[in-house]
């Protein structure tokens, strides 16, 4: 039973393994995708195999409707001769509950880019595709973009040694009391504050301002690749359908001649053929599409990160300009001389010097101020560092893998496009023939 | 009777009807005023007889080649027209030499036309491009317009130049080669003898016909049935050119924005900008489709839908024949006086009811074997331009799909191409 191994998996993840060199972890990093797997990935296989209707009440008690998906789960070990797969184990999620564990990630591990989740509504359909969320054929491809999310995050080095998301794959009743309980919500709350406001950085990292620039580059033409490609597919739609008429004419037209009656007839029967084989061409670009679409919502992703990254640069540079000020201050105590305005430095020349021992006081709680700052500085530099570290290496990983998935996506649409010609060529090849008979 | 002038080769038919108070003044005369074998001549009846033969020899034997072109814009004080060349070479002893150019405007062709169908009115005449096309608001002068003209009035007069009957006609020869047309377009009847063939064929349908024979009505049945397929056909072709433009306009602008997209990538520009260039190209096949079609399945389509008038046309005429001979037929049987010269009418109205029968079925087949000829051939091209086109944007993806696989490191598992 898989729930006995729960032992041996790692803990909640360190940011980053410190100890391996930067060559190990990129072969680590090819080894993992291609190869081997990660340590989940060999242990465990997962799959989205089922949605289903519920009906119940919601949170402000009224009946409402929703699509659960079943999660399925079962030890990857290879089977004895003639032995049967072990059943799987199984539990029920519903999309918020895969948004619950999605934000978690987002909090738990700010430097990764996270996997996205398909798209909440249909967006970018053709007009013969449903926008509706109980619509079977979007309620599929849900299933399938629920289940690519769980193997990316599966599949990912830091992330597939996470508990929750462990637990979010064996736990169906618990798992939402556990997520809860980490706090994340409270770190959720103050990040996702910060993240909206404006703030500037006076020294930005110019490979996160490159990066953050490409990642809108990248949301921009994906978008407007998708928004381009169902009008094509929206079009072609209907030339292909039209054609379905000549089926009909021909057919009644052939009734009324001799000669070129068989011909007309048959010639008809392909040109029906061919208005039907648009839906399955169609339904396969759709694959292609949702393939963009990951890729699109991971931009948000990478800008997420880049975003955080500027939140913790920003707030290195308050906490040393913080730092600079006490300094100035204890030095102006020190020397007597006011450099820089303060409140206190001028009610004092107003109202008289104060004395010996509350200057003393005031320069102790000021050294103090500033040890104390320098340790959070100190502090700060470390994480910033470490920061930058660990997103590069996902960064580098990410690219990667943008690189090679969306590559194989060209060639699998080169591939829908060479079969859909060699479909369109046997047609009017029949229906060449059909005519010379006429 | 009116004070019309008849030219002296009429025959004396005309003067025959003064006495008949129930039929039309004006004559329509079947006998043909141009000198070219007249219907009830025993060698026109072989000929009609012939036709299948004659198409056979037609083909391995053209001694007639015709060529409509060069348009060119003819201003005068009144209106602009457009003048068109008809070449014509010949090996035929009728004509006196055997190459002319001529210089014919589209109402020369309507006239050649009309004259055709006066003098044989159950021929099959082809029908020419229409007047004015409003569909589509094309002007008058858009050089599409006139391109597609030109190129139906080469088909009429290629039509007509292998048309056993038709291409021996006077006129035929007097619109290939008279420098000057004007003059021979005031002979013959004109529009009155036209009017009356309308009014009569009023009172005629309003008579009605006795009993139209059999094949008659199978004709009349078919052409009903022909003509709505046939335009039905002709509007799904339209409906399919417009969805092809369509398709057309949104992928120009698929192609820019994978090429948008290569540029700010390292490793996918390649393939982004492979894969733009083969939408570019597909798009290009598209608009060759479209062009394809607008110059080769339409223009075929469209005649045979005007065809159907022409055949509706003939049809009436026929009718109209028979229902002539009826008529007098019918007095005859209630005359007692001028029984004689009655009688000898009336025998010449059921020649030419038999005649005009005889020409319209030899005709008819004659038609049928070409409608289905043209449209054949026009639908085979259409099938394998689109053969080709699909058979092109196939080639740019499998080029595309080698140049990916040739990539340098990933070793990919047998991956088909289909």
């Amino acid at each position: 039973m898989m729930m006995a191994d729960s032992g041996s998996i790692e803990g909640v993840a360190v940011i980053g393994n410190t100890d391996i060199t930067s060559t190990e972890a990129e072969n680590n990093l090819i080894n993992t995708m291609v190869e081997r797997g990660t340590t989940l990935l060999r242990k465990m296989e997962m799959n989205v195999t089922e949605a289903e209707k519920r009906t119940g009440k919601n949170t402000v008690n009224m009946q409402e409707t929703y699509t659960v998906y079943l999660i399925e789960t079962r030890p990857a070990e290879t089977l004895p001769e003639g032995g049967t797969p072990a059943t799987p184990d199984t539990l029920w999620r519903r999309y918020s509950e895969f948004e619950l564990l999605r934000t978690y990630l987002l909090v738990t591990y700010p430097y990764i880019i996270i996997p996205p989740l398909p798209e909440k509504r249909a967006e970018f359909v053709w007009h013969k595709m449903s926008a509706d969320n109980l619509d079977p054929d979007f309620v599929e491809r849900r299933r399938v973009g629920l289940e690519n999310f769980l193997l990316r995050v599966a599949s990912h080095p830091v992330l597939s040694n996470d508990k929750i998301f462990f637990l979010f794959l064996t736990e169906e009743k618990e798992w939402r009391e556990v997520v809860l309980e980490t706090g994340f919500q409270d770190k959720f709350d103050s990040r996702l504050k910060s993240l909206s406001a404006m703030f500037r950085v006076k020294n930005p990292d110019k490979r996160f301002t490159a990066l953050k620039l490409y990642s809108d580059e990248l949301n921009s033409v994906i978008s407007q690749l998708l928004r381009v490609r169902a009008k094509v597919a929206d079009r072609l739609y209907g030339v292909y359908k039209v054609h379905g008429n000549y089926g009909r004419v021909f057919s009644e037209w052939s009734a009324i001649e001799k000669e070129m009656g068989d011909g007309l007839q048959s010639a008809g029967h392909h040109m029906d053929t061919y208005a039907a084989s648009i839906d399955d061409i169609l339904e396969e670009e759709e694959h292609y599409a949702d393939q963009l679409k990951e890729y699109l919502f991971y931009t948000d992703a990478v800008r997420s990160v880049c975003r955080k990254h500027e939140l913790m640069q920003y707030e290195l540079e308050m906490v040393a300009q913080d730092l600079v000020q006490k300094k100035q201050q204890k030095e102006e105590l020190v020397t007597g001389t006011v450099r820089v305005f303060s409140l206190k430095g001028m009610t004092s020349k107003l109202f008289g010097q104060e004395s010996q021992e509350q200057r003393e006081s005031r320069l102790a709680a000021l050294e103090q101020s500033i040890r104390e700052g320098e340790e959070t500085l100190k502090e700060k530099n470390t994480e910033c560092q470490e920061f930058v570290r660990t997103a590069w290496e996902d960064i580098e990983r990410f690219k990667e893998q943008k690189d090679r998935d969306l590559r194989e996506a060209l060639i699998s649409y080169a591939i829908m496009q060479i079969s859909m010609c060699k479909k369109g060529i046997q047609v009017w090849s029949n229906a060449k023939e059909c005519f010379n008979k006429m | 009777m009116s004070g019309q002038t008849v030219p002296a080769d009429f025959s004396g038919h005309m003067l025959d009807l003064d006495e008949d108070e129930d039929l039309e003044v004006f004559s329509k005369n079947t006998s043909l005023a141009d000198g070219s074998p007249m219907p009830n001549s025993p060698s026109s009846m072989v000929n009609q007889y012939r036709l299948e033969e004659e198409e056979q020899q037609d083909a391995d034997a053209q001694d007639i080649f015709i060529t409509v072109d060069n348009p060119e814009s003819h201003v005068t004080a009144i209106e602009t027209f457009i003048m068109y060349r008809v070449a014509t070479k010949t090996t035929r002893g009728e004509f006196d030499s055997s190459e002319y150019d001529v210089r014919r405007r589209y109402q020369d062709f309507l006239w050649l036309r009309s004259k055709l169908e006066e003098n044989h009115p159950t021929l099959i005449v082809h029908p020419l491009p229409e007047k004015f096309v409003m569909k589509g608001m094309v002007e008058r002068f858009n050089h599409d317009f006139i391109d597609t003209r030109r190129k139906a009035l080469h088909r009429f007069l290629n039509k007509i130049s292998v048309h056993p009957i038709l291409s021996n006609s006077q006129h035929f020869k007097v619109f290939l080669t008279a420098q000057e047309l004007l003059s021979h377009k005031k002979q013959g009847p004109g529009f009155l003898s036209r009017m009356g063939e309308t009014v009569r064929a009023v009172a005629n349908s309003v008579r009605g016909l006795r009993s139209r024979p059999e094949e008659f009505t199978v004709m009349q049945d078919y052409v009903e049935d022909f003509s709505s397929k046939i335009c039905s056909v002709d509007k799904v072709t339209q409906r399919i050119i417009k969805e092809q433009r369509e398709y057309f306009d949104e992928l120009k602008l698929y192609s820019p924005t994978y090429a948008q997209w290569a540029e700010s990538e390292e490793e996918l520009a390649a393939p982004l900008n492979g894969v733009a260039s083969c939408v570019e190209r597909c798009s290009k096949e598209s608009e060759e489709q479209i062009q394809h079609l607008s110059e080769v399945l339409v223009p075929a389509l469209h005649e045979y839908v005007l065809c159907t008038e022409t055949l509706k046309a003939v049809m009436r005429r026929r009718d109209n024949i028979q229902a002539e001979f009826e008529a007098k037929n019918e007095a005859l049987a209630s005359r007692r006086a001028h029984q004689e010269a009655l009688q000898d009418e009336v025998d010449g109205l059921a020649d030419r009811v038999e005649l005009s029968n005889k020409a319209l079925k030899g005709d008819w087949s004659r038609w049928q074997n070409g409608m289905r000829s043209d449209l054949k051939s026009a639908f085979l091209s259409t099938a394998e331009k689109n053969v080709d086109c699909y058979e092109q944007c196939l080639a740019v993806w499998e080029s595309f799909l080698l140049s990916q696989r040739v990539e340098p490191g990933e070793q990919r598992d047998g991956e088909d191409a289909s």
